[in-house]
């Protein structure tokens, strides 16, 4: 328990907005323990990238509220900190690498400049030590030529080039933990290749913590240790990355998996992908989020929300289906309902 | 059986963009396409992908080569024949955000192309609805807005306008990238129950690489401009013969953590289309370039049955 480099417990977050509240995040746990890479997975509106902003501190307020639930990094809780206190945190101990290198990166500021600006902010150094720290951690991230490179602007790089830059302004001060919203969302297949790499070389030379917030599944399978899986503002379903594939225990990962084509599959089979689509977060339903779109929903499931059933290793699962009163899945599949 | 539909000849779109320098978008690309199967094209942003598919509906007019439809120079035709070409060749965009206008009824927008051809006198609120529900929506969505619809139904409405004017080759530019995973799969599906209804021919342009292996009979791949190999979709993931091809399938990420792949990692970036590289365009991320793929550009040839490949390995 003490491990835990970050703990988030029961995290609520809500949005005021002309239509009405929203509740984008309704009760979140999750841990992340030192060098880790937790992958928070869902789809958009799930609450996942919100849930990255409340352990930056970054939820807006207004119109973003966090209603209820603690975060604690390395002992400290960030829910109850002032802002002086977050800004030495947010930076420093904790990275943040965003979707797009564009928007991301100031285009009037040379890349060099950027990257030392929070380490200069908190170490006493010359200008000469800042760009040499600034070169540095260009060459860190595999930026060829990087005493040319220090003085350029962003529109000088390539999109993998800017996103190498970002991770370099994450990681400048040695942080124990960086968050990845979508880090390779807006980025072609082979350069995400190479930025997934590059994030699980700078992790083991580091030792970093990483929270990697994305829909890809794909992505979660190539460099995750655990995932979380989200909908419509609640965790589904929590544990290892080789538990949830082999043996995934909320009908919601069925339909993730199933809707997906593989690549490396050899016959053609038809998707199933998942019927309907996610609930309206102004008023949630009361029982389980997923249950008008689950082919296994019982009445129970409209009702109440399901509590937590724990497996072996940690894999955890929110789902009535694994109630102990429930009817076993081959027996609901007898009864005509498809298989997952 | 399998008869031409369209064929692409030796096709170029060139654009200027100052200072005397020419974007090669589309650099001299030859293929075809047959009736009622699924080209796949793919290829990284800038690879010329969309150029190519927004050339063949003749949004661009080409800059060489030529587009034919049916046997018809789809760039020369004029008058009833032109109006007959856009009616048979539909397009379905990317965003469906976008490409829906914000201030018509769902009924104007999939009515819009009966309109102009004529073809809805007296029924057109008929036609509309049974579109509507041939597209898994109910036609009391036909007198809302688009802002009132989610993602995935708005895509659904873009693929009945498509579908009004009874099109026999329709381009699918990138349809299900700006949807949800469980949303992808159910407008797959439904671009494939069509194609089969109604024997549809398809060109699906789309950079993730599952979906398009899924979807299609055969896959193009395309960089900076070029084709550089052309295959059964089995065969293209199962033989790649390009490197670039070899290399984009390794980057591609496996939803199973248990697979351990080799990857071939490309170093660099693409280069800029408006200064491409001499010879084979590929040479300067190329793990395998010789002296040759500098001087020489590699010639577009079959070496396998209906495996096309442009690579000085092949030749």
């Amino acid at each position: 328990m003490t491990d835990h480099l970050l703990q988030v417990e029961n995290l609520r977050v809500h949005f005021k907005t002309y239509g009405g509240e929203v509740q984008a995040v309704r009760g979140v746990t999750f841990h992340v323990d030192r060098g880790e890479t937790v992958a928070v997975v869902g789809e958009s509106g799930c609450g996942k990238s919100v849930t990255a902003q409340a352990i930056m501190g970054l939820i807006p307020n207004p119109p973003g509220r966090i209603v209820d639930g603690k975060i604690t990094f390395d002992g400290k809780s960030i829910t109850e900190m002032s802002k002086k206190e977050l800004l030495a945190v947010r930076g420093s101990e904790i990275g943040m690498v965003f979707q797009d290198p564009m928007t991301a990166l100031n285009p009037t500021m040379r890349v060099g400049t950027q990257i030392v600006e929070g380490f200069v902010r908190t170490h006493n150094v010359s200008k000469e030590e800042a760009r040499k720290k600034a070169i540095e951690m260009l060459r860190l991230v595999g930026i060829p030529d990087p005493e040319k490179r220090v003085d350029q602007y962003p529109h000088e790089f390539s999109g993998g080039m800017r996103q190498r830059v970002v991770i370099a302004i994450a990681l400048a001060n040695t942080p124990k933990l960086v968050i990845a919203d979508e880090p390779t969302t807006a980025l072609d297949v082979t350069i995400q290749a190479q930025i997934l790499d590059l994030l699980r070389e700078l992790q083991e030379k580091q030792q970093l913590s990483i929270v990697i917030i994305t829909h890809d599944l794909g992505v979660v399978a190539e460099i995750a240790h655990r995932a979380v899986v989200m909908y419509a503002g609640v965790v589904v379903e929590t544990g290892s990355v080789e538990d949830i594939f082999a043996s995934p225990k909320h009908p919601y990962t069925w339909g993730l998996m199933r809707s997906l084509p593989r690549i490396d599959g050899t016959e053609k089979e038809r998707l199933v992908p998942i019927v309907g689509s996610p609930p309206d977060l102004f008023d949630p339903p009361k029982g389980c989020p997923f249950a008008a779109r689950c082919q296994f929903a019982m009445e129970i499931c409209e009702q109440q929300m399901p509590s937590v059933t724990d497996f072996e290793n940690g894999h955890q699962a929110i789902c009535w289906l694994h109630d102990s009163r429930a009817p076993k899945i081959d027996e609901l599949v007898a009864a005509g309902r498809q298989a997952g | 059986m399998s008869e031409a539909l369209v064929e692409v000849k030796n096709v170029k779109k060139h654009f200027e963009i100052g200072n005397g320098v020419t974007l090669k978008a589309v650099d001299g690309v030859t293929f075809t396409i047959n009736r009622g199967e699924t080209l796949g094209l793919v290829g990284e942003s800038g690879c010329g992908k969309s150029t190519l598919g927004r050339t063949m509906i003749r949004l661009y007019e080409n800059t060489d080569g030529e587009v034919l439809f049916k046997g018809k120079n789809a760039h020369q035709i004029k008058g009833k024949d032109a109006a007959q070409f856009h009616r048979d060749v539909q397009m379905i965009f990317q965003d469906p955000q976008a490409s829906l206008n914000p201030r018509m009824t769902v009924m104007d927008i999939i009515a819009e192309g009966l309109d102009i051809h004529g073809l809805s006198r007296g029924a057109r609120a008929d036609r509309v609805k049974e579109l509507l529900e041939l597209v898994g929506l109910s036609k009391a969505h036909a007198s809302r807005f688009p802002h009132e619809f989610s993602g995935g139904q708005r895509q659904r409405i873009g693929i009945a306008r498509a579908l009004a004017v009874e099109p026999e080759f329709i381009i699918a530019d990138e349809p299900i990238s700006a949807l949800d995973v469980s949303i992808q799969a159910q407008v797959v599906n439904l671009l494939e129950d069509l194609q089969q209804d109604r024997g549809l021919t398809y060109l699906f342009i789309a950079h993730d690489l599952s979906m398009v292996k899924h979807i299609s009979t055969r896959i193009g791949v395309m960089y900076l401009g070029k084709m550089v190999e052309m295959a059964s979709s089995f065969e293209l993931y199962a033989e790649p013969l390009h490197p670039y091809t070899q290399a984009l399938l390794s980057s591609i990420p496996i939803p199973d953590p248990t697979v351990a792949r080799e990857r071939i990692i490309l170093q660099g970036d693409l280069p800029s289309p408006a200064n491409a590289p001499s010879g084979c365009v590929f040479r300067t991320r190329c793990p395998k370039a010789t002296p040759q793929c500098a001087a020489e550009v590699p010639e577009w040839k079959e070496v396998g049955s209906n495996h096309w490949v442009a690579c000085h390995l092949y030749q």
